[in-house]
């Protein structure tokens, strides 16, 4: 045991450690024992520990090494990727070398950090005092001292004409930031009421390409997704477009309605041969509904399972969506394809604040 | 790690086996009942018909009536086609095992595939229908399999999952899984609708489109496929959930381990040394 109470600023001081200044309470209290010793309780404990920290060390080099060798060995690139190699099964194995060799490393450097700390470092307990967060007095007049000199010779006080003007002349750089939100915009003006359809546009399917004829989908129950022909490439066009094509058996299909303007009207003379048309659009939040059930006509949506009754004018059976499907009027070409007989009556797709 | 990958891999080569056997299975029958329009082939036709007719009323009619026409329990089958036969009974939903609307694949264990043919012959003989797709229908060779992923995506997606995992429909129902379709019944299952699915016929989607579908069908379930539970082929993301979530928790319980006072027995131990 190593007795220092007459040198409290002893060589054995450890940085990280606090400053043996409270140490004079307890040399006061128990004058024959220090506050706390470097010594190890148990000496061969602290062997081992000390070997297995470094063994952790050593460990995590060799992982940190293994990481670099794996990120300059293990090329990802598909140039580099052997001929007849398999571009994802080579990312995986560069994303499995990567991440072990980086989690081993920091794992060991982790756990040896901590059985340093808990086995190797004495056991003290340290408190931290409190200060008033105050300046000192002195500071504090120095302070207004300063202040007041410094008024006095920029004399900011003294002419006010300078003052106001140089206010002035910076208020209008700080509306400026306000202004630049004008080009958010531009606003959608009446995009959200309106799609692409119009009278005599044809329907053809997304993929294949194909205008359609009645006896193309003449099965009941079929089902097929169409876009407004030539439209194929205006990605902005489409996400209002999509329309669902259903073929229904005789007798199957209900009367529709659907709201034209403010009025509800009957949509019967809008379908060609028991084939309604659907907007593709959910009214709830926009996502595509296709989920078509032949059996029970449900056309479900897969994100919030907003049900639509599709023998019934597309109406909510079941869901968070507010409105049915906006249906689309349909007519047949002279060359007997479908095709739109107007615009939707409608907005599709979900509410907007301008809505009504 | 690559033998771990290629591992991985054998049970998409299993899939692929079982395809080609009944591929070959297809070829066999297309040539043994494709023959022409001959009259030995006609006669052929007509004993696989009676054939089917005596299986029919020994195990189908009691649900779907005498002459197929339908009862309250399931419905007719008078123009429904071989294909519908031929899907319903080779992925073992028929016989269903019981009455409920949605019956689920499982190992057809009581019918050979020739005497599906036969009833799939009988029903035909009915008044006809989609006839079940030959060898070079369902053939992927030359296939567009990107085109394939659009049309997918576009029209099968929504119930089966970008990479036919299958999921959930309205009211307990669900789309199967593709994984163990053979492409004839992905090609049959379009054409006739089984259960809640739309038809999909040759007018909307072209037999060559039928082709490029059943290639990314098929080709999706060659590729890698990360993670264990992979969600559909949604990759490793319950893997990063469970270490985000169960490794932040660990990191927690780590912190309050390192952080709490040390056992009473340690400090004791080092006063009486002290002592």
């Amino acid at each position: 045991m190593i007795q220092t109470p007459e040198e409290p600023l002893g060589p054995r001081r450890v940085i990280g450690t606090p400053s043996p200044a409270p140490r004079a309470v307890d040399a006061q209290a128990e004058p024959e024992q220090p506050a706390f010793s470097a010594d190890p309780p148990n000496v061969q404990h602290a062997k081992n520990a000390e070997r297995l920290v470094a063994a952790l060390f050593v460990l995590a080099f060799l992982a940190g090494c293994g990481f670099i060798a794996a990120y300059i060995g293990l090329e990802v690139g598909s140039s580099t990727i052997p001929k007849g190699g398999n571009d994802v099964v080579a990312v995986l194995r560069s994303n499995m070398a990567l991440g072990t060799s980086l989690a081993v490393a920091l794992l060991a450097l982790g756990t040896g950090s901590m059985i340093w700390v808990r086995h190797l470092t004495p056991d003290i307990e340290i408190a931290e005092e409190r200060h008033e967060l105050e300046s000192a007095p002195e500071d504090r007049r120095a302070f207004k001292r300063d202040f007041a000199e410094g008024a006095a010779i920029s004399q900011v006080t003294r002419r006010p004409l300078v003052r106001r003007t140089m206010l002035l002349a910076t208020a209008p750089l700080a509306l400026a930031p306000l202004v630049l939100l004008r080009d958010l915009g531009p606003l959608p003006q009446t995009d959200l009421r309106h799609t692409v359809w119009k009278k005599g546009l044809r329907a053809v399917t997304l993929g294949g390409l194909r205008p359609l004829r009645p006896a193309d989908i003449s099965t009941p129950g079929s089902m097929i997704t169409v876009i407004p022909e030539g439209y194929q490439d205006n990605d902005n066009a489409l996400a209002k477009a999509g329309v669902i094509l259903i073929k229904f058996g005789p007798g199957e299909l209900h009367i529709p309605t659907n709201y034209n303007g403010g009025t509800l009207v009957s949509t019967m003379n809008w379908t060609i041969d028991n084939i309604v048309a659907y907007s593709k659009i959910c009214t709830h939040v926009g996502c595509p509904v296709a989920l078509y059930e032949q059996t029970t006509h449900h056309i479900l949506c897969p994100c919030h399972q907003s049900t639509f009754d599709a023998a019934n004018g597309a109406n909510v059976i079941f869901g968070p969506a507010a409105r049915a499907l906006p249906q689309l009027p349909l007519m047949l070409t002279s060359e007997g394809y479908i095709a739109a007989a107007s615009d939707f009556t409608q907005p599709v797709g979900p509410s907007f604040w301008e809505r009504g | 790690m690559s033998s771990i990958i290629s591992r991985r891999r054998h049970p998409a080569a299993g899939y692929a086996a079982v395809a080609g056997g009944l591929v070959v299975a297809g070829v066999l029958y297309s040539a043994l009942s494709g023959g022409g329009a001959s009259a030995a082939t006609a006669a052929q036709d007509q004993s696989q018909v009676s054939q089917g007719h005596s299986l029919f009323l020994d195990s189908c009619s009691s649900c779907h009536g005498l002459d197929a026409q339908g009862t309250s329990q399931a419905p007719s089958l008078i123009g429904a086609g071989a294909a519908a036969v031929d899907f319903q009974m080779s992925t073992g939903r028929m016989p269903a095992k019981d009455l409920s609307a949605e019956n689920e694949r499982k190992p057809q264990t009581e019918f050979t595939q020739q005497q599906i043919y036969d009833i799939a012959a009988y029903v035909a003989s009915l008044a006809g229908g989609p006839s079940i797709p030959s060898a070079s229908q369902v053939s992927t060779s030359g296939a567009n399999t990107a085109l394939g992923e659009e049309l997918f995506s576009t029209n099968c997606a929504q119930c089966h999952g970008f990479a036919g995992a299958g999921g959930a429909l309205t009211y307990g129902k669900n789309a199967p899984s593709l994984n163990a379709s053979t492409p004839t019944q992905i090609y049959e299952a379009m054409l006739t609708g089984p259960e809640a699915m739309p038809v999909f016929g040759d007018g909307t989607i072209t037999p060559a489109e039928k082709k490029d579908i059943i290639a990314y069908i098929t080709d999706t379930r060659t590729e890698a496929n990360p993670g264990g539970f992979s969600l559909g082929r949604t990759g490793t993301v319950t893997e990063g959930l469970l270490g985000w979530l169960g490794g932040l928790g660990f990191l927690v319980l780590i912190a309050m381990w390192l952080t709490a006072k040390r056992r009473d027995g340690h400090v004791k131990a080092e006063s009486e040394q002290h002592s």
